[in-house]
């Protein structure tokens, strides 16, 4: 087991490590309640978001963690 | 809080939980504070957002900016997060579910309030892990592998790599499947989700598991000592473990069907 796993005696000690953009993603695009709003993105949409990041990433480098804390660092 | 009937303004949903709860959260997507929509025994945490940045134009737009998706993200995580620490159980809405008014949200309250009151006694008390797993990385080339010019030296040791890779993703998915249905016996609730493209994992090695448990919070622990054990045992795999998180992939009413990609 490695990097998302803190050392068995940190633990129980709160805040999680950081949460990576891309499982992020997972979650709040694929996942979350069943519901439709007035205004949704579709799975279609989700699809291109997918696409897109790719090629972004892909041409950017690796982007998959967040950076050592900056930006809104939300997750934890 | 009356019912917003600005037609240039949206309500963006973050998460239900029930009516009574904490609800209280930090800044969400945009300047409005959020606050609770509240009907049938739920309450719907929402905030008022401008429908010239979060129509389905402007929308469409930002998703494919990766600063905003990113920005976005996080500040609807952050409050989905905060209402699950403080008061489980929550059922995250997915991103950018925007309603026209409160009226919307009420009648969403109102003709599933018994879905969702299942939906959260199901979660309630629970935690959800994420598992991905990825092929362990290629053995270091024997010495010799890099002697023989010859064309049909090459072409051997090429077709020998290439079996290797082949087998070494096979052995990979194997454990990635024996590990699932591990992790699966000890959680009440579990959904693979899509392999992440690498260019997205950023990982050397193809991810073969994207898994999400749902797990008893008194039973974290054990569970994460098992994944621990798992990744001894298998070492075809790598494994990474990330969480606790809402939960995220347990909050559909119909069981979800199983993704699978290679």
């Amino acid at each position: 087991v490695t990097p998302g796993t803190p050392a068995p005696r940190e633990r129980d000690a709160l805040p999680s490590p950081p949460v990576a953009l891309v499982d992020l993603l997972d979650r709040v695009l694929a996942a979350g309640a069943v519901v439709t709003g007035d205004i949704t993105i579709s799975i279609a949409d989700v699809d291109l978001v997918r696409v897109s990041l790719r090629a972004l990433l892909a041409s950017v480098g690796a982007l998959a963690t967040p950076p050592d804390g900056t930006g809104p660092d939300a997750g934890r | 809080v009356s019912a917003t009937a600005d037609p240039l303004t949206g309500v963006w949903l973050y998460a239900i939980c029930r009516d009574g709860t904490a609800t209280q959260a930090p800044a969400g997507v945009d300047a409005d504070p959020v606050r609770a929509v509240r009907h049938a025994g739920l309450a719907a945490v929402v905030s008022d957002v401008p429908l010239a940045e979060y129509g389905p134009e402007p929308l469409r737009r930002h998703l494919e900016d990766l600063r905003w998706l990113e920005r976005t993200s996080r500040a609807h995580h952050g409050v989905v997060a905060t209402l699950f620490r403080a008061s489980t159980p929550v059922i995250p809405a997915p991103l950018a579910t925007i309603y026209l008014g409160d009226d919307g949200v009420v009648a969403l309250l109102d003709e599933r309030a018994a879905e969702f009151a299942e939906v959260l006694d199901r979660v309630g008390g629970h935690v959800e892990w994420g598992v991905k797993g990825f092929a362990a990385p290629p053995a270091a080339p024997p010495a010799e592998a890099a002697t023989g010019r010859t064309g049909t030296a090459y072409l051997l040791r090429r077709r020998a790599q290439l079996n290797a890779d082949a087998d070494r993703r096979q052995a990979a998915q194997r454990d990635a499947a024996e590990v699932h249905a591990a992790l699966s016996g000890h959680s009440a609730a579990a959904r693979r989700h899509r392999a992440q493209h690498r260019a997205l994992s950023g990982a050397d090695t193809t991810m073969v598991l994207n898994a999400a448990y749902l797990v008893d919070r008194a039973a974290q622990d054990a569970f994460r000592d098992l994944v621990e054990r798992l990744a001894d045992r298998h070492p075809g795999i790598r494994l990474e473990l990330t969480g606790p998180w809402p939960p995220y992939s347990f909050v559909s009413a119909a069981p979800q069907p199983t993704e699978r990609r290679p």
